[in-house]
């Protein structure tokens, strides 16, 4: 049951908000937090069909949270005539249809601000892992290796090496900081230069590469950006090269990707992100040079918490006509 | 020089022993099984020994070899070398300070994220295929946790550094407290742990900090404190740590270095809350060459009588 005890007035006067999502553990949390601010409308309480559920309640919804990575197509936003903030609870927002969003004027907010941390956390834990060996040395020890097989093979320093992040928001910068920290040379690429940061820039992501020994793959999944990591660009980072991805699987060309590491013609990987979720390739499981994850760089407390504040935190400032945070920039 | 004799007292460094091949007559210790034979033979060749964090030079050995003038250590951390002994015959000392301090510091956050992420049980699900069947559970967010340091001498200070990157408060337990120091400065080692969610080891072994991780300070970090070593094995009190992890006593622990190298208790094989390294703090190809120039750089140094580049004693 909502708690109103913050809220004197009857059900009817908070503002209706709209619930698109598919309910998962996540989502029903969110939605307790929610009904203590605003009146829910979630097609998944009422036994009506979906149709006509939102015949009866979209029209007059001016806000809409779409749970965690629920798909959200142009033919149910036009159902909802007066939308004017979609809110993201995830950083990557592929699943909605943006284009559809932005020519509509529908102001988009996504969960960067609320996971950057731990997701430049996780990228930084995949790049030392490649680089130290951490998981592969774990599992050498864990066999019993150790005492018969000597000592491990060496891994590769991190200062001085040139790390390339593709796509510098929020999460790219938390990354660049704390790989800054461990003496990580910068540079980025972006949609476009970032005036406020101090790293070096380049247009595309070949000649980042070219210039890189590992690349940090944290941007949008878009049109544009689908295989943005492609063999040229992988065969430009060199023998030596990592390439680190928390952003979606398709931003790598997966299949050649998994070639250049068998043949040796890539150094190594740390994946947190593929292309066919849950399915991973079987031939990178043989490999002492890749590391794997399975998507879950936001899978903690913290940013479970952190994305319901910024969620609701949205929703009031937009209902009081205050600025937002963690809006989506349009091209 | 290559008649002076040079002893290197276990494999520690392909490159390390085809550099003094080149220049010293080097003598393998760990080729000769009958080792007082072999001293009593060679003792008279012998003026330097090389070892590492393994096999340093104990009383004994340094008794054994009185030609002996210089023992220069593949390591920062000198407490396998009896100090006091070289001191009293006149011996010099020197390690590889420096070069390794920013491997070791990145290990140390590595193991922090690595406990705290669980990125070793997460790729073990993924290799499993248990993927396909659910997601891996939550884990813990490191930024923002508190570390706390043991020792913030060049490497503590580094690591310290590192985790204000990820804004981390970093607080610390040191011998004295530093004048000048931003972090906050606790004058015992259990105070420390009650007051962090991370504590990291990282003061040189001396008889004064032999089990400075003992039973106390371990309950003091608690069931969701988590335990970082990239010091000395016998800094912990190893059957205590193990049993506090088997107990959930304790929340997890960042291992690189073990009691009895290469011994690891098996009993933490089954855990997923730890991490275990063989002791490769300074195991990157780049460092161990570092460290390896500044071994013979020493000994070079000292056979044409100029100042040592890095000595102890």
């Amino acid at each position: 049951m909502s708690d109103n005890s913050t809220c004197s007035s009857p059900m009817e006067e908070l503002h209706p908000i709209f619930l698109h999502h598919l309910p998962s553990s996540f989502s029903v949390l969110l939605k307790t937090r929610l009904q203590a601010h605003f009146h829910v409308l979630d097609p998944c309480d009422s036994a009506e069909p979906v149709s006509s559920f939102l015949a009866s309640h979209a029209h007059s919804v001016r806000a809409l949270v779409c749970a965690v990575l629920t798909p959200l197509t142009a033919e149910t936003l036009e159902l909802f005539p007066s939308l004017h903030l979609l809110v993201g609870t995830s950083s990557g927002l592929d699943h909605v249809d943006l284009d559809y969003c932005r020519r509509r004027g529908i102001t988009v907010t996504n969960a960067s601000v609320a996971f950057a941390e731990d997701v430049a956390d996780h990228a930084v834990t995949l790049l030392i892992d490649v680089l130290r060996r951490i998981s592969a040395a774990d599992r050498f020890v864990r066999s019993g290796s150790w005492p018969v097989k000597g000592d491990y093979p060496l891994g590769s320093k991190l200062r001085g090496r040139r790390v390339g992040i593709v796509g510098l928001g929020t999460i790219g910068f938390q990354t660049a900081k704390r790989l800054a920290s461990l003496g990580c040379l910068i540079s980025y690429t972006s949609r476009s230069k970032k005036p406020s940061a101090s790293f070096a820039y380049y247009p595309d992501v070949l000649e980042l590469a070219s210039n890189s020994d590992a690349l940090i793959v944290c941007c949008p999944l878009t049109q544009e950006t689908y295989h943005i990591i492609n063999e040229e660009v992988m065969r430009a980072l060199g023998k030596r090269g990592v390439v680190v991805n928390v952003g979606r699987g398709p931003l790598i060309d997966e299949a050649r990707m998994v070639e250049l590491l068998v043949q040796g013609n890539l150094g190594g990987a740390g994946l947190d992100v593929f292309e066919h979720e849950p399915k991973v390739p079987k031939e990178l499981f043989g490999l002492d040079n890749v590391v794997l994850s399975p998507h879950c760089a936001v899978i903690t407390p913290e940013s479970f918490q952190a994305v319901q504040d910024l969620t609701v935190n949205n929703l009031i400032a937009f209902f009081a006509n205050k600025p937002l945070v963690s809006v989506v920039q349009f091209q | 020089m290559e008649s002076i004799g040079v002893l290197m007292t276990c494999p520690m460094s392909a490159y390390l022993e085809q550099e003094l091949d080149k220049r010293f007559k080097l003598f393998r210790f760990w080729q000769f099984p009958q080792r007082a034979q072999f001293l009593k033979e060679n003792c008279g060749s012998i003026r330097a020994v090389v070892g590492n964090a393994t096999v340093g030079a104990d009383a004994e050995l340094i008794d054994a070899l009185p030609k002996l003038e210089i023992v220069s250590s593949f390591s920062v951390g000198l407490d396998k070398v009896d100090l006091a002994k070289c001191k009293e015959k006149g011996v010099r000392v020197t390690n590889t300070p420096d070069v390794l301090t920013d491997d070791v510091a990145d290990l140390a956050i590595g193991l922090c994220l690595a406990v705290l992420r669980r990125i070793c049980e997460c790729d073990r699900y993924v290799r499993s295929g248990k993927w396909k069947k659910g997601d891996y559970k939550l884990t813990s967010k490191f930024s923002g946790k508190t570390v706390g340091i043991i020792g913030l001498g060049r490497i503590g200070t580094a690591i310290a550094k590192r985790a204000e990157a990820f804004n981390c408060p970093v607080c610390y337990y040191s011998r004295r407290e530093k004048p000048d120091c931003q972090y906050k400065y606790y004058p015992s080692v259990t105070e420390l742990a009650s007051n962090c969610n991370i504590l990291v080891v990282a003061c040189p072994l001396t008889e004064e900090t032999r089990h400075i991780i003992n039973r106390e300070v371990i309950d003091a970090l608690g069931p969701k404190g988590v335990l970082i070593n990239i010091g000395r094995g016998p800094h912990v009190d190893e059957p205590q740590l193990v049993s506090a992890l088997l107990e959930g006593r304790l929340g997890g622990a960042g291992l690189d270095v073990f009691e009895k190298e290469p011994e690891v208790p098996e009993e933490l094989f089954g855990l997923e809350n730890v991490v275990l390294l063989p002791h490769v703090g300074s195991g990157t190809v780049e460092t161990r060459q570092e460290m390896a120039d500044l071994v013979i750089g020493n000994l070079e140094a000292h056979f044409l009588s100029k100042p040592l580049l890095t000595p102890v004693v």
